[in-house]
């Protein structure tokens, strides 16, 4: 075996995951010890942040000045926005999103989590199940991501006391059935000492379970995308024009759920207009089948009009099509939401003008009780109803990520000032 | 079948041709920054997955700083010729004649200078997207860079301004005199590049492998002797088997020891390397703990 192979096996997954939480929670603190004790930090980053320790008066390595990013945050001691972060062990790849845990950072949390297979929510030990906790769990479950991790951190200030973590698991729990959560697991942990996060320590010997890192190399992350709906939105279209290509038109775009072959009936939305698969086309060859999320090219065995902004679907799974549509909306910009006016909402590769004509209600989301509201604050969550000029071709969004989101743009300032999460009611669906 | 692993470099790969096609389409004078290093020569190969059998919907653009590596320099128009596609090259020595840019000295690292000369070429060219081959573990700066990172119409960084990116729907949208930089690799890593290079069998310039240089010892690095450096008074050169991690200035970028002389070894090295890559080989990154964030406000990459 060589050294490369130990190092990276060939089937390396890639993972990406979020941490919620505070400062105080320690997750600064968490992120620098997976970071060092995966041995992803270098020999320069670790004596930077050691002369940095000194100079603060503090003695060892203090690992939470690992993730500090601008100068403008240094100097305030705060994070104000979504850093990216990166480490590998042989068996995975992962991508930390690390997202600010303040209240009035709601939108950079549904940011980090809009990509992520996983979120890492923390949860201090002397504190228990905080409405901050609570927050986060809810947001999470909006967003769907299918894992979620609760880290019960700082166990050694509570004497590494089983009773202390048991509480907070059943509180976490009884909370916890209230949302759409598919899969949580809880760990105890002290981020400081390095308990439970790579190694297990000795002092947490009553603990059975998996360590974090156990858990983000072993989860399984392959059902993590719709497997089922064929759902292909086109990017672009290639027309070479040259000699021996005159009459190519290639649909390129990325598979963004299920899978397709050569062969297969297809429709176009929202045209409705019919045809078959002729050639899926990569770079290194023609393929018989492709699936998400691999990016594609294809050709169809009829000359239709189809461009940018055109979703294929399977013949016989289709999508709903439609110019009215509720959603789940998070405002992310500082003016507030403004119901008479005409935004932008840029839904797979389609870009339509659209009013959002009624807001139902409003989630409080540290209570998940909903108020009535006549507009949207920044970092305010609500249920809407919309209305585009031209027709979308969408799928409920826990069903479906890909074509369940869209994005909301200011025409006048450019700004992305919504995310929205299309809902679908089970009477309402197509098939 | 559908159940799958979907290997990382797959993941990574069709995630950064996603992109390229999204600028194709929405942008309507985009350009592809090549330099002919390691990051920008991943990007033609992903551009070339991306959009053939066409040609690309983009010309290719290189900021010499007229400091570069001579090697490095015959590999980009090598490679673009190869490719058959068009590559603009602006020169800094043209903003120094015309007094946009202003040096103490003719040896002086010309690195954050560059930011003038491409800031010219854009207003040139009328560009409204640049796409280039940074990465967010290069930098702590970059770490909080947008995929479509959205440039005022005096080519800067407001790093707490910018544009929320979620999912994967980017908004492209500028006004006129603005524009947008992407960074289609903005996830991989060093160790991606290389292995991406290893798989798709990509040439390198040859500075990239192990070969003998004359240095000399400054500072905590080594550098390169050429007309640009020269031994000091009470410095003494001396021959070496190196090679370089990064390709930029040749007065400040720094050779490492090494002797991987293959794509596979220097994988290996890379893999096993405890120290960042531009800790080790940019002496413009070290001046102080937020030179990257500073430059990257006055436009720079």
């Amino acid at each position: 075996m060589s050294v490369i192979d130990k190092v990276l096996p060939d089937q390396t997954e890639l993972l990406r995951f979020i941490t919620a939480g505070s400062v105080d929670d320690g997750k600064s603190t968490l992120i620098g010890r997976l970071l060092h004790d995966s041995k992803s930090i270098f020999e320069d980053q670790l004596s930077s942040i050691t002369n940095t320790t000194r100079k603060r008066g503090m003695e060892g390595v203090d690992l939470s000045l690992l993730t500090d990013g601008l100068q403008a945050e240094r100097e305030q001691g705060i994070t104000i926005d979504v850093a990216y972060r990166y480490f590998a062990t042989p068996r995975r790849k992962f991508i930390i999103a690390d997202t600010p845990g303040h209240e009035q950072y709601t939108r950079n949390m549904v940011t980090g989590a809009s990509t992520a297979n996983l979120a890492v929510i923390l949860i201090d030990a002397r504190k228990g199940v905080l409405t901050q906790s609570r927050r986060h769990a809810y947001l999470a479950s909006l967003v769907g991501i299918p894992h979620l991790v609760v880290a019960v951190n700082k166990m050694d200030l509570v004497d590494y006391d089983q009773s202390v973590f048991d509480a907070i698991s059943k509180d976490f729990s009884a909370f916890a059935e209230r949302l759409h959560l598919h899969h949580v697991d809880f760990i105890p942990m002290s981020a400081l000492y390095g308990d439970m996060v790579v190694e297990r320590g000795d002092r947490l010997d009553w603990y059975k379970g998996s360590t974090l890192m156990d858990l983000l190399e072993n989860i399984s992350i392959s059902h993590d995308m719709n497997r089922e709906d064929f759902r292909f939105p086109v990017q672009w279209v290639c027309r070479p024009h040259t000699q021996e290509l005159h009459d190519f038109r290639g649909y390129m775009g990325r598979v963004e759920s299920g899978s397709i072959s050569v062969g297969d009936a297809i429709t176009v939305l929202p045209s409705g207009l019919n045809s078959r698969i002729k050639d899926i086309v990569l770079y290194e060859g023609e393929v018989d089948t492709a699936d998400a999320p691999q990016s594609i090219t294809m050709t169809i065995e009829d000359h239709l009009d189809i461009s940018r902004g055109d979703i294929l679907v399977k013949t016989g799974d289709l999508p709903q099509v439609t110019k009215m549509f509720d959603a789940m909306l998070c405002w992310l910009s500082e003016q507030s939401l403004d119901p008479s006016r005409k935004y932008l909402i840029k839904h797979t590769t389609r870009m339509v003008k659209a009013v959002i004509s009624g807001i139902d209600y409003r989630v409080d989301v540290n209570t998940m009780d909903h108020e009535t509201v006549d507009t949207l604050k920044m970092n305010d969550i609500a249920y809407v109803n919309i209305r585009v000029q031209q027709p979308l071709t969408c799928d409920d969004y826990q069903r479906n990520r890909a074509t369940g989101c869209f994005i909301v743009i200011d025409e006048s300032s450019n700004n992305t000032v919504g995310a929205g999460m299309i809902c679908i009611p089970a009477n309402q669906s197509p098939a | 079948m559908s159940n799958r692993a979907f290997a990382h470099l797959d993941a990574l790969e069709s995630e950064s041709i996603h992109i390229m096609r999204e600028v194709a389409a929405e942008c309507a004078n985009p350009v592809l920054l090549f330099s002919g290093g390691k990051d920008s020569i991943v990007l033609l190969r992903l551009a070339e997955k991306a959009f053939r059998p066409c040609r690309f919907p983009f010309p290719l653009m290189h900021i010499d700083t007229e400091h570069n590596f001579p090697e490095v320099i015959q590999f980009r128009d090598h490679r673009a010729e190869e490719l058959g596609e068009r590559l603009i090259v602006r020169s800094m020595e043209d903003s120094i004649k015309k007094g946009r840019v202003v040096l103490r000295s003719e040896t002086q690292s010309r690195n954050a200078f560059q930011s003038v000369t491409l800031l010219d070429a854009i207003e040139e060219f009328g560009f409204d997207a640049c796409i280039g081959g940074a990465r967010r573990d290069e930098e702590k700066a970059r770490a909080k860079e947008r995929i479509f990172s959205f440039r005022d119409e005096f080519g800067q960084w407001d790093p707490k301004n910018q544009r929320p990116e979620l999912w994967d729907l980017y908004n492209t949208r500028t006004h006129p005199g603005e524009n947008i930089r992407v960074f289609p690799i903005s996830n991989w890593t060093e160790l991606d590049v290389w292995e991406y290079i290893a798989r798709e069998k990509l040439e390198v310039p040859s500075i990239y492998f192990a070969h003998e240089r004359e240095v000399i010892r400054r500072e905590a690095g080594l550098l390169p002797v050429s007309h640009l450096v020269q031994p000091q008074t009470d410095e003494q050169t001396e021959k070496m088997i190196v090679r370089f991690r990064t390709v930029g200035d040749m007065s400040c970028t720094c050779p490492v020891a090494s002797d991987a002389a293959s794509v596979e070894a220097i994988i290996a090295e890379t893999a096993m390397t405890r120290i960042t890559e531009r800790g080790a080989t940019r002496m413009d990154d070290q001046t102080s703990d937020a030179s990257m964030e500073l430059r990257k406000k006055e436009g720079y990459f």
